[in-house]
C-alpha cells in the first residue's frame, strides 16, 4: 500500500448501519413476508452481509428467514491462475421455486457472483435471483451482471482496492477505498 | 497454505503436514458437494485424466473415476491386461503414448514399488500413485486419516493399531508416514513373520498379542493377507491366522472401551474380521469407501491447481 496516500472512508458506522437498515426496507417492499424467499451470501466476505441482513430483517418482520452461505471456488474460471482456498457452503434448504437474493459485499469484475450463479444451480432451480450488494464499483464490471439492491455506488479504478471491515471479524463496521 | 508443495502425489513421505492438513480440509469441502443434490462440479473441466491400472481395483479405481467425473474431467481408462504392455512396450513408451493424446494427469497402479516415483521423472504430467507394490498407497492414507478425523477430531496423541499383514500392505506404510505427521501414535501387530524388520526404524512399536494391541488402541485398522503376494507361508494355516488375529463381536465387546474399526477392503469376511464387526456401529469401513471419493477430488483438484 501506498503510504503517502491516505485511504478515504466512504461508510463509517453510523451510516453502514443506516445503509444496511435501508437495503432491508427494500428487500421487504419486494418480498413482503419471505415465505418465498432466502438469502444466500456468497464466501468469503459476503457472508457478513448476509447475516447481519438476516438479523435485521429478523428484527423487523418476527419470523425466521432461511439464509445460506455459498463457496464458488469449484465454479471460478480463474482457478489455476490465482491461489483459491474454498470455504464452507451451507444451505440446509431447498431453493428449488424461491425467489433467492445473493448477498456479496463488493460487486467489481462480476465473475465471482457469475460463479456464484452456476453454484447455486446445484442446489435447485430457483424461481428468481437477484442481487444485493453493500458497495458497487460501477464501470469495472468483465460480464454483463448488475444488483438490484446496492449499498453505495462508487467510482474507482483498478489499481484501487476496497475494503469492507465487519465488527465480527474485523473489530468495526467500515468501508474503505485504499490505493495499492 | 493453500497450495501443496508437491507437484506429484507419489507417497505420503514426500508430503509435509501442511500438504495433508490442506487436502483433508479441501476434502471437507468436497464431501459437502457430493452428498448435494447435484453432486458435479466444473472445477476440472479443461483437464483430461488417465487412470493406468496395471494391477486389479475395483474400489480405488470406481473412486477415482467417480471423484474425477464429479470434478467434470474427462476420464480415460486403460487397464493392462487388454493393452500393449503385453505385446512388451514399456511403461515409459505406453505413458507417453497416452500423454501425446493430451492428457493432463496420470493416476496409476503397479506392481512395482517405485514406479510412480520414476513415472514423475520420466514424464511430463501430474502423477497420482494409486498403489506401488508393497511400497505406498497415499490416498488411501489419507481418506483413512480422515476418517478417523471425523470421528476422533485433532489426531495428535491418538493411538491406531494396524494388524494384519503388514509385511505386504502398501496400506500399512502410507499410513504409517501420514498418521505419524498427524501426530498419531502407531503400533502394528501380527504374526512376526506378516512384520518387516525395518518397521521399528519408523518409530512403530510391534504387538503380537491382538487383545493388547486392541486394548491399548482408539482404532484398529485390519488388513487383509495378501495370499497373491505371498511366495511362501509365513504363518502354518489362514485358520489359526484367524484364531490368534481375527476380530470378532466376542473380543471387541469384552474391551474396556469402544474402540474405531477401519478396514481398506476388500474384506475377507471371516479370516480377519467377522462378519458382525465388519458390520457394527463401531465399523466405520463404509465411510472410508465415501470418504474415498471427497478425498481424492481435493488431491486431484490441489495438484491441478498447481498448473498455472
Amino acid at each position: 500500500m501506498n503510504t503517502t496516500v491516505r485511504p478515504k472512508t466512504l461508510l463509517e458506522k453510523t451510516k453502514f448501519d443506516v445503509t444496511i437498515k435501508r437495503l432491508c426496507h427494500q428487500l421487504i417492499e419486494v418480498h413482503n413476508d419471505f415465505s418465498e424467499t432466502v438469502l444466500i451470501g456468497l464466501q468469503p466476505r459476503g457472508i457478513f452481509l448476509a447475516r447481519r441482513i438476516q438479523n435485521e430483517l429478523e428484527k423487523i418482520i418476527a419470523k425466521k428467514i432461511n439464509t445460506g452461505e455459498l463457496d464458488t471456488t469449484f465454479y471460478r474460471d480463474d482457478f489455476r491462475k490465482k491461489e483459491l482456498i474454498p470455504n464452507r457452503t451451507n444451505i440446509d434448504f431447498l431453493i428449488e421455486d424461491k425467489n433467492v437474493v445473493l448477498i456479496d459485499d463488493v460487486l467489481f469484475t462480476g465473475r465471482t457472483i457469475r460463479s456464484g450463479l452456476d453454484a447455486m444451480l446445484a442446489f435447485g432451480r430457483p424461481k428468481d435471483v437477484e442481487l444485493l450488494v453493500l458497495v458497487d464499483r460501477r464501470f469495472s464490471r468483465n460480464v454483463p451482471i448488475q444488483a438490484k439492491y446496492v449499498g453505495i455506488t462508487i467510482d474507482s479504478i483498478a489499481s484501487q482496492n476496497v475494503r469492507v471491515e465487519w465488527k465480527e471479524s474485523d473489530g468495526k463496521d467500515m468501508v474503505t477505498l485504499l490505493d495499492k | 497454505m493453500s497450495n501443496l508443495s508437491v507437484n506429484h502425489l507419489l507417497g505420503i513421505k514426500q508430503l509435509s503436514k501442511n500438504d495433508i492438513e490442506l487436502i483433508l480440509s479441501t476434502a471437507q469441502n468436497f464431501k459437502e458437494v457430493i452428498n448435494r443434490p447435484i453432486k458435479k462440479v466444473p472445477s476440472l473441466r479443461d483437464i483430461t485424466v488417465a487412470n493406468l491400472f496395471f494391477e486389479n481395483s475395483t474400489r480405488t479405481r470406481l473412486s477415482f473415476e467417480l471423484a474425477q467425473k464429479r470434478l467434470s474431467a474427462d476420464v480415460v481408462n486403460f487397464s493392462a491386461s487388454n493393452s500393449s504392455v503385453k505385446k512388451g512396450e514399456t511403461l515409459v513408451d505406453t505413458v507417453n503414448n497416452i500423454l501425446a493424446m493430451k492428457v493432463d494427469m496420470i493416476v496409476m497402479r503397479h506392481s512395482s514399488p517405485g514406479a510412480a516415483i520414476f513415472l514423475a521423472k520420466k514424464v511430463k504430467a501430474r502423477i497420482i500413485n494409486a498403489g506401488d507394490g508393497a511400497h505406498e498407497h497415499p490416498t488411501q492414507a489419507l481418506l483413512d486419516a480422515f476418517s478417523m478425523q471425523e470421528r476422533l477430531g485433532d489426531l495428535k496423541g491418538k493411538k491406531i493399531v494396524i494388524i494384519g499383514d503388514i509385511l505386504h500392505s502398501r496400506v500399512a506404510l502410507s499410513n504409517i508416514f501420514c498418521l505419524q505427521k498427524l501426530g498419531a501414535i502407531v503400533k502394528v501387530c501380527g504374526p512376526l513373520t506378516l512384520i518387516p524388520k525395518f518397521i521399528t526404524s519408523l518409530g512403530v512399536e510391534v504387538e503380537t498379542n491382538l487383545i493388547k494391541a486392541l486394548e491399548w488402541c482408539d482404532v484398529a485398522n485390519m488388513l487383509r493377507i495378501q495370499l497373491e503376494r505371498q511366495e511362501i507361508k509365513y504363518f502354518p494355516s489362514l485358520r489359526e491366522y484367524t484364531m490368534l488375529y481375527g476380530l470378532n463381536k466376542e473380543i471387541l465387546d469384552n474391551l474396556s472401551k469402544k474402540i474405531i474399526v477401519m478396514h481398506p477392503g476388500p474384506i475377507n469376511r471371516g479370516v480377519e474380521i467377522t462378519s458382525d464387526v465388519a458390520d457394527s456401529s463401531q465399523s466405520i469401513i463404509l465411510d472410508q469407501v465415501e470418504n474415498g471419493v471427497a478425498v481424492r477430488m481435493a488431491a486431484m483438484f490441489l495438484l491441478a491447481g498447481r498448473q498455472g
